[in-house]
């Protein structure tokens, strides 16, 4: 037994006498950290190095079988999810890593942020993060495209249309993104490029880098309220705290990123367990148009704001501000390099974090929902509940008909049930008269598209006549109206149970 | 003890006296003529890879445009809108399902036509047309335009983009090729006049 020890010691001493990875490698796993760093609250950097680990393991498995064409490749991640033992799994691995990725990241720089740790000597770990958090993020993009699903496909029209907003060279840049006039195989091919070879090497390379400057100037230590940065005297006084109560990072830190790091793969994996493989969606064939295209998780947020965003500003807001938001995060350490760490003494920070947080995640959720976009099939599918229908004259029946035929229910939503692009109409003639029905109808306004094209004087009679009756047992519009014209004061609200124009 | 830590934040640069100048004059301008020698291959070099990651862009310069027939006119009733598809004129074969494009074919009098991109011009998703009431609705963000293809509500910045058209024998032709954007827009700049409904 000891002679087997002893020959690969041998070995050992063979290899690292011309390799001399020993030194270094153990200089910096046990080099000293502050005993308050040795906290769960420190442990995302190394998941995220640990999930990008995963990613680029599984990215090259699945490479062993994807075909990065406009016309193969979602058969061949159809391929990989029915026809290959096990493909569902990876993929799925990939898939759910790509998001946890993302959150991690977004969770690590949350709490560097909260910490206070940008600030002087890590000025440039952090702008080198910012760059990382880029390229995580391109990286999310890029592999949505290589799914290259309907989602995918006009997903890639959303880019393009960003980018032909551009003034002078947007035509360009528009050719150079999809490699040609249209998309196709060149656009998918030239993403693969990114996503495969050079997104990737940019990201390793600066997370190398980024971890040097980590172990170069030490983690940073549990902020104090009251205890200061300054550039003068912040490096003695941490170099006297790591020799006052350092401990080695590894095992005396180390142990919990291990923990965290294992306990988030198995996390990915369970996911990729429980909820499968992500896409491929719908073949991305553009004559298929019975489709709503959503970006992935990540960029709903930014789906969102196209549609809430006044139209007029959104393409100012489009390319200014994310020149703005990248260029204020790069500038934060150097406006904000010395004082406070602590965040009870940093309330601006922490009320910032708070915002944008709560923004992006109120704007993810209606990304989901999408309240904006006319429900497509709300008019043929959404039945009208029966409590509008009892009672009703032929006429106001056949409104009801015109109601649905003219597809107002695609924004406008019945008892709750339909479009939200526009208000529910339930109780629209306790809010507007007839003449004011009539006059909405036919020429629009207020982002609703005119009828008087398409509704011939009968029809615009019976749907205004069916509207009328849509007042919830209250009193209608026109009602008050007629009150204030005639003088009369104002009677005790009393609903009244038949609404008089139908008893007309 | 010195700390290195310390040491190398106050002085990052590393001397070394074997680098004095007085001892190697003639070497060090050979390197930094070697250096000179890479930095003009490197430009030489630059040149034939930069135009071939910008020959999209380039290529531009030539029309990407081409007549292409959508179908024949059987196809397209008077009075109605319907889809028609084309094959894109610049197409590789691993372009695939994504070179067959569809537009919207409005035949207004057998005499007179438009032709719309499918694409929204807000965000290029694909408008759906709605006969009953003469409105095209795009499924992403609400936009929404009348049968001209004017803006009837939502965020476009401007009407449907449309295609030249000419009628060949019994075959509708269109001058198509290009994804249309705000700055590379269809073959017909001009927009739609919108319904007086004053």
């Amino acid at each position: 037994m000891s002679g087997i020890k002893q020959k690969s010691l041998a070995l050992y001493h063979w290899f690292d006498r011309r390799l001399g990875f020993a030194k270094p490698i153990t200089e910096a796993a046990e080099h000293p950290i502050p005993r308050s760093s040795a906290s769960w609250w420190y442990v995302f950097g190394s998941a995220a190095a640990v999930i990008l680990a995963l990613q680029v393991v599984t990215g090259i498995l699945l490479a062993l079988v994807y075909t990065p064409t406009a016309r193969d490749a979602w058969n061949s991640l159809n391929f990989m999810n029915h026809g290959l033992t096990l493909g569902w799994f990876l993929r799925a691995l990939h898939g759910w890593g790509s998001d946890f990725m993302i959150a991690i990241v977004l969770i690590h720089m949350a709490q560097v942020f909260t910490f206070g740790a940008y600030k002087f000597p890590r000025e440039l770990t952090w702008i080198v993060g910012v760059f990382l958090l880029l390229l995580t993020l391109g990286m999310a993009f890029t592999g949505q495209v290589l799914r290259f699903d309907q989602d995918a496909y006009w997903g890639l029209g959303i880019g393009a249309s960003i980018l032909g907003r551009v003034p002078w060279i947007g035509g360009d840049l528009v050719h150079l993104m999809l490699g040609g006039p249209i998309i196709g195989a060149t656009t998918v091919s030239r993403f693969f490029a990114l996503h495969v070879f050079v997104i990737p090497g940019i990201l390793v390379a600066l997370v190398g880098v980024h971890v040097w400057m980590v172990l170069r100037l030490g983690i940073n230590e549990w902020p104090m309220p009251g205890r200061l940065v300054r550039k003068a005297t912040y490096v003695q006084e941490y170099e006297a705290e790591i020799h006052k109560d350092g401990i080695p990072f590894v095992p005396d830190a180390a142990w919990k990123d291990a923990m965290f790091a294992a306990a988030i793969i198995l996390a990915i994996a369970a996911c990729a367990l429980f909820f499968g493989p992500i896409g491929p969606g719908g073949p991305p064939d553009p004559t298929i148009i019975q489709t709503v295209p959503k970006p992935d998780v990540p960029f709903l947020w930014i789906f969102a704001m196209f549609a809430l965003l006044p139209p007029k500003l959104e393409t100012p807001i489009l390319l200014t501000a994310p020149v703005v938001a990248i260029l204020a995060m790069l500038g934060l350490p150097l406006y904000a390099g010395e004082g406070e760490k602590h965040w009870s003494r940093r309330p601006v920070a922490v009320l910032m974090l708070t915002v944008i947080a709560v923004s992006i995640a109120i704007f993810t959720r209606l990304g989901q929902t999408e309240p904006w976009s006319p429900k497509m099939n709300a008019w043929s599918g959404d039945a009208i509940p029966t409590r509008f229908l009892k009672g009703r004259t032929p006429l106001e029946q056949e409104g009801v008909v015109v109601f649905q035929q003219m597809q107002c229910r695609n924004c406008h939503s019945l008892n709750g049930i339909g479009g939200e692009r526009g208000p529910d109409l339930s109780r629209v003639a306790t809010r507007l008269t007839e003449s004011q029905l009539i006059r909405q109808v036919l020429q629009g306004g207020g982002n609703m598209p005119a009828y008087g094209d398409s509704l011939s004087p009968q029809e615009t009679t019976a749907l205004v006549r069916f509207l009328e009756t849509l007042n919830g047992n209250e009193r209608p519009a026109q009602n008050d109206v007629l009150r204030l014209t005639q003088g009369e004061s104002a009677p005790p609200s009393a609903p009244s149970p038949v609404p008089p124009n139908r008893s007309q | 003890m010195k700390n290195p830590l310390k040491e190398l934040i106050k002085n990052p640069i590393v001397k070394n006296p074997l680098n004095e100048p007085s001892e190697h004059s003639r070497r060090k301008f050979l390197f930094q003529l070697a250096l000179l020698l890479n930095g003009a291959v490197g430009a030489i070099l630059a040149v034939p890879v930069l135009g071939y990651i910008l020959g999209p862009v380039f290529k531009r310069n030539r029309s990407y445009n081409y007549w292409v027939p959508v179908g024949n006119l059987e196809q397209f009733p008077p009075g109605q809108t319907r889809l028609g598809q084309y094959r894109n004129p610049d197409t590789t074969p691993a372009d695939g399902q994504t070179a067959t494009l569809p537009c919207w074919v409005r035949n207004i009098d057998n005499k007179s036509f438009q032709v719309f991109a499918i694409n929204c011009a807000h965000m290029e998703c694909p408008v759906h047309w709605f006969p009953q009431s003469k409105l095209f609705m795009c499924p992403c963000h609400g936009g929404v335009y009348y049968q001209d293809g004017a803006v009837a509500a939502g965020p476009p910045p401007r009407p449907l983009y449309q295609y030249k058209y000419k009628i060949a024998g019994n075959q509708l032709l269109i001058w198509a090729g290009e994804l249309p954007t705000l700055s590379t827009q269809a073959s017909i700049a001009k927009p739609g006049s919108s319904p007086c409904l004053g």
